[in-house]
């Protein structure tokens, strides 16, 4: 078991996105609190204060838009362990089975620490339904902000977001989702600790350097 | 109607206007006119050079005969429309059309009265201009709002299948607004729904701005079509902005200085009422610029939130009018989506941090490393 080498799992868009992707929320849930909730921070009317804090968070949305986007690209052209089938385990029996493995460990059921190379299958069908998150909050997002433009492209491409929300439906959505996204970052930091400790797989480091220790042939 | 107007209204429908005459005759000016021309130019956000344009079209046109009708309503936008600012403005208008029908002013009354729309839609067919005011039942066969014995849904396809064009004013004509509320017991639609091959405008608002429909009326005679409109039928002239982008508290907004109660010190000083619930930044309508009663002030202008009136369903998709965000359905009346979100997050730190004591003192296999397979 101990013939470890080092095995590059996570390749360079897959780090540099889930770091974009990390900043960009800490960022938009800081400035969407204020934005929901703002206090009265400014002295006299000349100053900015929600105008900087609407224009952080606006920028910020594009980056995350961006790097979820190429993110999901990546899913189709990177490694085997960044591809999309390691976000839906639920296609082929052994993913179910791995599936049902790890949430025997999970719930105190099994002691058989799983090892996955990549993610386990039950974090990346968890991360299937980050990435929906992920597009529920671009896609509400993007749509309350062509608002200020409503004969632009934007708007009309957007259109359709409006039939499927009224208009504060869509900010509560926009909003509530930030609370899904903050519960997922607790377990997902819990998980990854947990993992670490358990698999003693550097699951953590191996978010920063892309190599995870992996036992077994080459 | 046409107070004064010693005209003879019946198949009045074709007759040039002679509006000098007119004009002497109610002691209006040239310039006053004039004025009102470029009032409208601006309204309809064309370029004053359109004034000339708009006084010869108005000069030049043939009556066109409008019926105006009312269904579930509260008769808001009359009132609105009898207020209308500048009284020259809306006696102008009113002299420049042949309202034939109305219900709330006009002096016949019933048979009478439906003879005389009965008339127009006869002899006038795709010619005249229909006012709806307030919203149609389809529930039971329409029977929760009848006139003259026949219902609403009945009397629309008729009049507004015929027009040449129905202007929706108000919210309710337009959209349902509070008669559809929640749960809606009448199955109240707008004209557009109730009636759907007709041409529909809609003003809503509520009331609508009697600009917007003076203004409104003033294209059709000036170009002969209805003006351009958005997604959800409204004139991009009157709709076509946001009320926080033409908002007089704006710069408030942007700074970051916020009414937190009604009557602080923020309040009487004018800051954004957005915390109060302001519905502003979701809502399309000229009433920062064109305003209310002599353009003397508006809702947020006065130091109350928008309610969204001019929005599909403002009365269940805008509230609560004083907070900013609905409440989350199915979780009881004070929910907020910050206490829920802020017990999901504290939930599930404690579930994790529970699951990782009992981890911690568990003794799982002791192999290291990913496998491959
Ligand atoms: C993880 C990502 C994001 C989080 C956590 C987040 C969080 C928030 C929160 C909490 C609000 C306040 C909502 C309210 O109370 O009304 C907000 C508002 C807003 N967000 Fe985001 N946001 C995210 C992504 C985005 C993206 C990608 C965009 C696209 C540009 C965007 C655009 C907006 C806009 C336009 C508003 C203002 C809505 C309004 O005017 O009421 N957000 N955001
Ligand atoms: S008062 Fe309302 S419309 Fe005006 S700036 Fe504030 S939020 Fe916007």
């Amino acid at each position: 078991m101990d013939n470890l080498h080092n095995k590059y799992v996570w390749e360079v868009p897959v780090r540099v996105t889930h770091w974009v992707n990390f900043l960009a929320i800490v960022i938009l849930s800081v400035t969407g609190v204020y934005i929901g909730s703002p206090k009265t921070l400014a002295l006299n009317p000349s100053q900015f204060v929600m105008g900087w804090v609407r224009f952080i968070h606006f920028v910020t949305g594009y980056v995350f838009a961006v790097s979820v986007i190429s993110r999901i690209y990546w899913a189709f052209v990177g490694n085997r362990y960044a591809e999309w089938r390691e976000f839906l385990p639920v296609l082929t029996a052994d993913g179910r089975r791995q599936m049902l493995e790890m949430f025997r460990y999970y719930t105190f059921i099994g002691k058989r620490v799983p090892h996955p190379v990549g993610h386990n299958a039950l974090a990346g069908i968890t991360y299937l339904l980050v990435f929906v998150l992920y597009l529920v909050m671009i896609l509400t997002g993007f749509a309350l902000y062509t608002e200020h433009a409503p004969q632009s492209f934007g708007h009309k491409a957007l259109g359709w977001m409006f039939l499927l929300f009224s208009n504060q439906g869509m900010r509560l959505t926009h909003h509530m989702t930030m609370w899904f996204l903050l519960a997922f970052a607790i377990h997902h930091v819990y998980s990854a600790w947990l993992m670490d400790v358990k698999e003693k797989g550097r699951v953590i480091s191996s978010i920063f350097s892309g190599y995870k220790p992996v036992s077994g042939k080459n | 109607m046409g107070k004064g107007n010693d005209e003879d209204k019946a198949g009045s429908g074709e007759r040039m206007l002679d509006m000098p005459a007119i004009l002497e005759k109610r002691g209006i000016s040239r310039r006053d006119f004039m004025k009102f021309c470029t009032a409208m130019s601006a309204a309809l956000a064309l370029p004053v050079t359109f004034a000339p344009r708009i006084a010869r079209a108005l000069e030049e046109v043939k009556r066109p005969t409008l019926v105006w009708l009312e269904f579930q309503d509260c008769a808001g936008n009359t009132e609105a429309l009898l207020r209308a600012s500048n009284p020259t403005v809306a006696e102008l208008v009113l002299d420049v059309l042949s309202v034939d029908y109305h219900e709330t002013i006009m002096a016949a009354a019933g048979h009478q009265a439906e003879e005389a729309l009965a008339k127009v839609i006869k002899e006038q067919r795709g010619k005249y201009i229909a006012v709806v005011e307030g919203s149609i039942p389809l529930r039971d066969d329409g029977v929760y709002c009848c006139i003259g014995g026949r219902s609403a849904v009945d009397i629309a396809r008729e009049v507004c299948g015929n027009a040449f064009a129905t202007i929706a004013a108000g919210s309710c004509a337009a959209f349902g607004g509070i008669p559809a509320a929640a749960p809606n017991p009448t199955g109240a639609v707008g004209v557009k729904d109730a009636v759907p091959g007709a041409t529909v405008i809609n003003l809503p608002g509520c009331p609508l701005n009697p600009d917007n429909l003076t203004a409104t009326v003033v294209h059709f005679l000036t170009f002969g079509r209805l003006p351009s409109a958005d997604s959800l039928g409204r004139p991009l002239f009157a709709y076509g902005k946001r009320i926080h982008d033409a908002c007089e508290r704006r710069p408030h907004f942007d700074a970051g200085q916020y009414v937190e109660q009604w009557g602080d010190s923020a309040h009487r000083k004018g800051h954004c009422l957005y915390k109060m619930g302001c519905k502003g930044p979701e809502t399309f309508h000229n009433c920062p610029t064109q305003r209310y009663n002599e353009k003397t002030s508006w809702p947020v202008g006065a130091g109350h939130g928008c309610v969204g009136c001019s929005e599909p369903m403002f009365w269940d998709t805008m509230t609560p009018f004083y907070k900013r965000l609905p409440t989350v359905p199915g979780f009881g009346i004070e929910s907020t989506a910050d206490k829920i979100g802020a017990g999901l997050a504290v939930a599930t730190a404690a579930a994790f941090a529970a699951h990782g004591v009992v981890s911690a003192f568990r003794h799982d296999d002791k192999s290291r490393g990913g496998k491959e397979e």
